[in-house]
């Protein structure tokens, strides 16, 4: 960068100083406002309906509200299932990545574009599915039932499916896309070392992606801790046994609006504190 | 070049070149005897490699020729499309990689960048099944012989990149391979790391008594480290020998620019050959039929008008395409009658007057020029 008018002039008035621009302070010079009007849109677009939960929050009652077993059960019950369906995820979603990343076979694109159609299903579709495939009366589950006397659907265990069905694509596409950037050479210097395959992966691969593993089970954490559709058409609502937190919230709206708003805040202070756990380690720059 | 046939251009001043004479090799059970032949639809790799065990062998090429295609087949890495892979006297071509006696250097390291030092060299015995106190301890004792022992938890980002080519080779020598590959070892340092870590290696690599081939597009990486060089280019070894006897006797424009000489090919009857290039060319040498005729930059004389005087041979007239330096010399790239490159000192440089378009006679005397059987 040499100009005639010294490196002052260059990076000077013009292009602004290589000072951190905000919007709202004196760097708004140089945004456009076509961008600027609809990005403060959105940000208020997402922040609004937050800030009107906590606004209209029954703080006097809080305490009460939140005291009720049931509201104890759904949270404790969405915990769980949420960390069983991301346990889930990533001991069959990390093997089936690293497939999809490093093997080659016909119609790999077709069995990846397979993976990622449980992002854009309606849950209420995959519920739907998983009755028909797993259900008493389903194409396997007729035989889990007469084989086993296994029953999931309106279960605990229906419910875990049912996130994992949904959480899980989340983990493969992050574990892909980590195992793509990362350097395959590693795994072939550690077979000229005399690692097996598996071994490669167990001991050079693994630990090389695990922050994207990382990023990839908070996604399918979160994903299954708020899912809604897929549980309530394939496990059902009972509390208790299958009544996560988003269900609990849900059929409290119908009679008790107070009671909603109060389990809403519950899970909101949950996404808040995994985010705010998260942020210094894995989503800074992201 | 296909306009030029018989030109060379010549970059690079001689290298030191009177290496000993390296012994022929021994094609036995012991060593590598190899035919690795890859196909890859437009590319074939077809090379011919045996070599004695304590051999350092260097495939030299330009970008693209197959150095380290050759490498990672023999490495395992790739597989062969023909051919046949023997070390040892015992057949590899279908053993996988991991079950290889054959340990690598990449080119650029390769450390498994969240184990220590230590754990990168103790990786392959754990991988052997030696104990992990056991593998440690070896580790150690590699490290300590590389001289890094002080750095024997450090992570690899933390490694200078002299130590992390260093931790590579005793990373790759830790398994006791009977074959140990370098995929250009000094590549990735810069120019006075490079110097040290080439004696270091150099040595190491004299130490070593099994096979070792290096992979390199450097000609004084290969002269320095390798008793013999295989030049490969296109996939097909075009040449192979010591370094000094591929230095003397180039037979191909890629080797000649290499060791910084002006190549001509042509044919011979007595004293005078025929360039394929156009003009005619007289040597000391005596030779009949197809021949390469080399002699270096410095023996090349400039004048700006045509000598008067007696000798009409070896004199062309020629234009100045361009000029670069070269320390304090001055090396003159000419086109015209004869294409060739002439080195000359700045303060003649600047007497004659010399920039790009001027026109110039050239001459050389027979006696520094080299003709030889093509």
């Amino acid at each position: 960068m040499t100009s005639p008018l010294g490196p002052d002039a260059a990076t000077g008035p013009r292009t602004g100083r290589p000072r951190r621009r905000r919007v709202g302070t004196g760097g708004r010079r140089g945004v456009p406002l076509p961008l600027l009007l609809p990005g403060l849109v959105a940000l208020a677009f997402l922040l609004l309906p937050l800030l009107a939960l906590i606004v209209r929050a029954p703080w006097r009652t809080l305490p009460d509200q939140l005291s009720s077993t049931q509201v104890w059960q759904a949270l404790q019950l969405s915990l769980v299932s949420a960390t069983a369906a991301t346990a889930v995820s990533l001991v069959l979603g990390v093997p089936l990545a690293w497939l999809l990343a490093r093997t080659e076979f016909p119609g790999r694109g077709f069995v990846r574009a397979l993976v990622t159609l449980p992002l854009v299903l309606p849950p209420v579709v995959g519920g739907v599915a998983l009755l028909l495939a797993l259900g008493r009366n389903g194409v396997i589950g007729r035989w889990l039932d007469a084989w086993f006397g296994i029953t999931l659907p309106f279960t605990t265990t229906g419910v875990v499916i049912a996130e994992a069905f949904v959480a899980m694509p989340f983990l493969v596409i992050s574990v892909e896309g980590t195992l793509r950037a990362a350097d395959p050479r590693y795994e072939e210097a550690a077979t000229t070392l005399g690692a097996s395959r598996f071994t490669a992966f167990r001991r050079v691969t693994l630990p090389l992606i695990a922050p994207g593993i990382a990023a990839g089970a908070v996604l399918a954490w979160a994903r299954a801790l708020g899912e809604f559709g897929a549980t309530i058409t394939f496990a059902g609502n009972f509390p208790g046994r299958t009544q996560t937190m988003p269900l609990a919230v849900y059929l409290a709206l119908q009679d008790d609006p107070d009671a909603a708003i109060s389990l809403s805040l519950v899970l909101l202070a949950v996404s808040i504190a995994v985010l705010a756990g998260l942020r210094d380690r894995w989503m800074t720059g992201a | 070049m296909a306009a030029d046939p018989g030109r060379v251009r010549t970059y690079r001043p001689m290298t030191d070149i009177d290496a000993p004479e390296a012994a022929p090799t021994r094609v036995g059970d012991e060593g590598l005897d190899a035919r690795l032949v890859v196909d890859r639809g437009a590319f074939r790799l077809d090379v011919s490699l045996t070599a004695a065990p304590g051999d350092v062998v260097a495939l030299l090429g330009p970008n693209g020729a197959g150095k380290t295609t050759a490498l990672r087949a023999l490495a395992g890495l790739v597989a062969l499309t023909d051919g046949h892979l023997r070390l040892d006297g015992a057949p590899l071509e279908d053993t996988p990689p991991e079950s290889r006696p054959v340990g690598v250097v990449f080119q650029d390291y390769l450390l498994f960048p969240h184990l220590t030092a230590l754990d990168n060299v103790a990786f392959g015995p754990r991988c052997q099944g030696v104990p992990r106190a056991e593998a440690r301890t070896q580790a150690a004792a590699w490290l300590e012989r590389m001289g890094l022992a002080d750095h024997a938890h450090a992570k690899p980002r933390r490694l200078s990149g002299g130590q992390a080519q260093r931790v590579a080779v005793a990373r790759a020598l830790a398994t006791r391979p009977r074959l140990l590959l370098l995929d250009e070892p000094l590549a990735a340092l810069d120019a006075r790391t490079r110097l040290e870590v080439r004696a270091q290696l150099r040595r190491h690599l004299a130490e070593f008594e099994a096979v070792a081939v290096l992979v390199t597009h450097d000609p004084l990486d290969a002269m320095v480290l390798a008793d013999r060089l295989v030049v490969i280019e296109h996939g097909q070894v075009v040449q192979q020998g010591t370094p000094a006897d591929i230095a003397r006797h180039p037979r191909t424009d890629y080797i000649a620019q290499l060791v910084g000489l002006n190549l001509y090919r042509g044919r011979a009857d007595g004293h005078a050959v025929r360039l394929d290039a156009g003009p005619s060319l007289t040597t000391t040498e005596e030779l009949s039929g197809p021949v390469f005729v080399a002699f270096p930059p410095s023996a090349v004389t400039l004048f700006r008008d045509r000598p008067t005087g007696a000798s009409a041979r070896n004199l062309w007239r020629c234009e100045v395409e361009g000029m670069e330096t070269h320390g304090d010399q001055i090396r003159a790239d000419l086109t015209g009658e004869l294409a060739l490159a002439a080195d000359l000192t700045t303060v003649a440089a600047a007497e004659l007057d010399l920039h790009p378009g001027a026109a110039v006679w050239a001459t050389v005397k027979a006696t520094q020029t080299h003709a030889y059987p093509a």
